[in-house]
């Protein structure tokens, strides 16, 4: 089974800071990581892989230091990796990424299985699965919190707010997955030191014989009007006492917030 | 001379930094109580190639040096001490098949040792011989193609739990230390069992038992270097142990300075972060420069090793300055916590009592100064 995960490295800070002037995220002296859930997926291609055989690739779009995020895969298990890498794709949005994303998995070729992690700390939308589904023409499945594969077909359970759904696809298809699906292992120094060395991909967008106008700023027509940082949430309050106190105040002061409300 | 790691040993730590912190960090605490083997947290090690980082590639390991297999250990020990012990002594079994093993005896043995398939654990401590090696009591006497052993080991770290044994003997007691002998024994070898484990003051989760042969008839094929032999084997595999001790006892002393920091920070007395006062700030100060000592003559007791010159000397120093400094600063940890340091709320408490650990086993402070003395006394008198 040949499958493609796609990920993205992402600041590994949660204190996220703002350029007021730009709108864009500093990035300046946050360490770089592997979009955390992007690792569970790259986990559920690694298992796949051992129980069924095949291929793992791990595509990622960014600027050359990305490497890095892919190395991990690497040193993670996964047989090829390919950094998309163009100053044409600079400024995309979900929109652009998921163009430039499936012009890479058509030139792969043969594939079963896309995979990605639900959505990216960063930015946070979770579009970029769907969007890459739609690009290709194939089905999806999103949160996906279990996958199997099982007489040629693709089962997945899909972990709503409440509920499951469990979902079968004819492969090839697109999964999201949530951090819940599996624990992605630590790569194995041999492994660590082999991804070192080993050649990372690079494809332009020239080599995805793309157009130039649906990618980056041009092919984004997301406009970022603001972005800020949260309020920091204040301590809240602790109520002491022995559990029948708290429970009447807890109760007062809920009575309270929904008067408050209307 | 060059103080910083090459690419290799830099993404190597990396990643061994991201697994302490979140597989073994989160567990030191309750390893403390719980007398329970680790055996999750050693499974890991060697399915991530740590079990054997200086072992040639050939037989299994990752083919790296000892300063990185130091630097390893720092890492595990800062985060787990416990786990960080078991890396320790699983080198002591190890360290002897890499220096004098054969080549059938390091495919048989090593290889297992270096990917982690199997624990390694030293048996050269009896009730009679401790400091004094040389006084060694259980017996191996020849019976054909076999040596029937006979006697006890105590305080054996991972005792019970190791598959391969390395146990020295006296083969000849009238020679005393020429007339000593190393065996590989595996465990299951009928008549090799396990005694008492012992309650000690921390690491309840490592184990320290009693290796017990009563006629256990180990093939001539088993013995390591040469009959009679054996305590050489013992001082060198003591050589390397003494640089896996100094660098557990960095790696504890560290974790005491890391606890310290943040914690002078947050608490506040007369109104200001005890952080800002002079008397923490020097103890602060002494703690970071002694641990930056210790880890310096570790790694270069390491790197002595690393270029075949001779380190015992060093590794003495190694061993004798760090778990001094181990004790000191975990000492020192618990008085800028104050009552709380006293509690076992935090690890500082733990810490304390695991340092102690360090200034007796491997040689105590004493034997190390001997050994120190030693090669002083004679090298400057010329």
């Amino acid at each position: 089974m040949n499958i493609v995960v796609c990920i993205k490295q992402v600041p590994e800070s949660t204190e996220v800071r703002v350029d007021p002037e730009t709108n864009a995220l500093i990035r300046e002296g946050v360490k770089s990581i592997v979009n955390p859930v992007d690792e569970n997926a790259i986990e559920a291609a690694l298992q796949l892989r051992e129980a069924h055989g095949g291929k793992v690739t791990v595509v990622s779009m960014g600027p050359p230091q990305a490497e890095e995020a892919l190395r991990q895969a690497l040193a993670m298990g996964a047989d090829e990796a390919i950094l998309l890498v163009d100053n044409a794709f600079r400024g995309s949005d979900t929109l652009a990424t998921s163009y430039a994303l499936a012009a890479a998995v058509r030139k792969v070729g043969e594939v079963d299985l896309i995979l990605c992690g639900k959505q990216a700390i960063d930015g946070d939308t979770g579009q970029v699965g769907p969007g890459l589904a739609e690009r290709l023409g194939m089905p999806q499945v999103t949160f996906a919190i279990g996958l199997e594969v099982e007489d040629g077909k693709l089962r997945a359970r899909r972990v709503l707010d409440d509920l499951f759904e469990v979902l079968e696809v004819r492969p090839p298809a697109v999964v999201t997955v949530v951090k819940q699906v599996n624990d992605p292992r630590h790569p194995s120094m041999k492994n660590v030191l082999k991804a070192k060395r080993a050649e990372v991909v690079k494809w332009s967008i020239d080599d995805l014989g793309a157009d130039a106008k649906q990618a980056g700023f041009d092919g984004s027509p997301t406009q970022v009007v603001r972005v800020w940082p949260p309020e920091k949430r204040s301590g809240g309050k602790t109520l002491e006492g022995s559990a029948e106190e708290i429970a009447e105040e807890l109760a007062k002061a809920i009575r309270e917030m929904t008067l408050a409300a209307g | 001379m060059d103080f910083t790691f090459n690419e290799d040993q830099t993404a190597i730590l990396e990643a061994v930094k991201e697994f302490c912190e979140e597989e073994l960090a989160p567990n030191a605490q309750a390893l403390d109580e719980a007398a329970c083997w680790p055996g999750e947290s050693v499974k890991k090690l060697g399915e991530l190639d740590l079990m054997g980082i200086p072992v040639p590639e050939e037989y299994g390991g990752l083919g790296m040096d000892f300063v990185t297999w130091s630097a390893v250990g720092e890492e595990l020990s800062r985060a787990c001490t416990t786990t960080g012990a078991v890396f320790g002594a699983h080198m002591l079994a190890m360290a002897p098949i890499m220096l004098f093993g054969r080549e059938e005896q390091k495919r048989k043995f090593l290889k297992p040792l270096a990917t982690g398939e199997k624990i390694g654990a030293f048996g050269l401590t009896e009730p009679g011989a401790g400091s004094d090696a040389a006084a060694v009591a259980t017996k191996a006497v020849e019976d054909g193609d076999y040596y029937l052993l006979n006697g006890t080991k105590i305080f054996i770290s991972n005792g019970g739990e190791a598959e391969i044994y390395v146990i020295i003997t006296s083969t000849d007691r009238s020679r005393g230390a020429r007339g000593m002998t190393a065996f590989v024994v595996e465990k299951g070898t009928p008549g090799f069992e396990f005694g008492k484990d012992e309650k000690k003051m921390a690491f309840s989760s490592l184990p320290n038992r009693e290796l017990i042969f009563t006629d256990c008839r180990i093939p001539k094929e088993n013995i390591l270097g040469r009959r009679n032999g054996g305590f050489l084997v013992a001082m060198r595999t003591l050589g390397v142990g003494r640089i896996g001790m100094a660098t557990g006892a960095v790696g504890l002393a560290r974790a005491a300075l890391e606890a310290a920091v943040p914690y002078s920070h947050q608490r506040h007395q007369f109104g200001k972060p005890i952080s800002s006062f002079q008397a923490i700030q020097f103890m602060i100060a002494d703690m970071a420069t002694e641990v930056d000592c210790a880890r310096l003559l570790t790694w270069r007791a390491a790197w002595m090793k690393d270029q075949d010159m001779p380190f015992e000397k060093e590794a003495a120093m190694a061993k004798l300055y760090a778990s001094e400094v181990a004790m000191r600063t975990t000492t020192r940890a618990v008085q800028i916590f104050g009552g709380y340091g006293y509690t076992r709320e935090f690890p500082v408490e733990r810490y304390m009592r695991e340092a102690k650990l360090f200034e007796i086993v491997e040689g105590t402070s004493e034997v190390q100064r001997g050994v120190i003395a030693n090669y002083v006394l004679r090298e400057l008198n010329q």
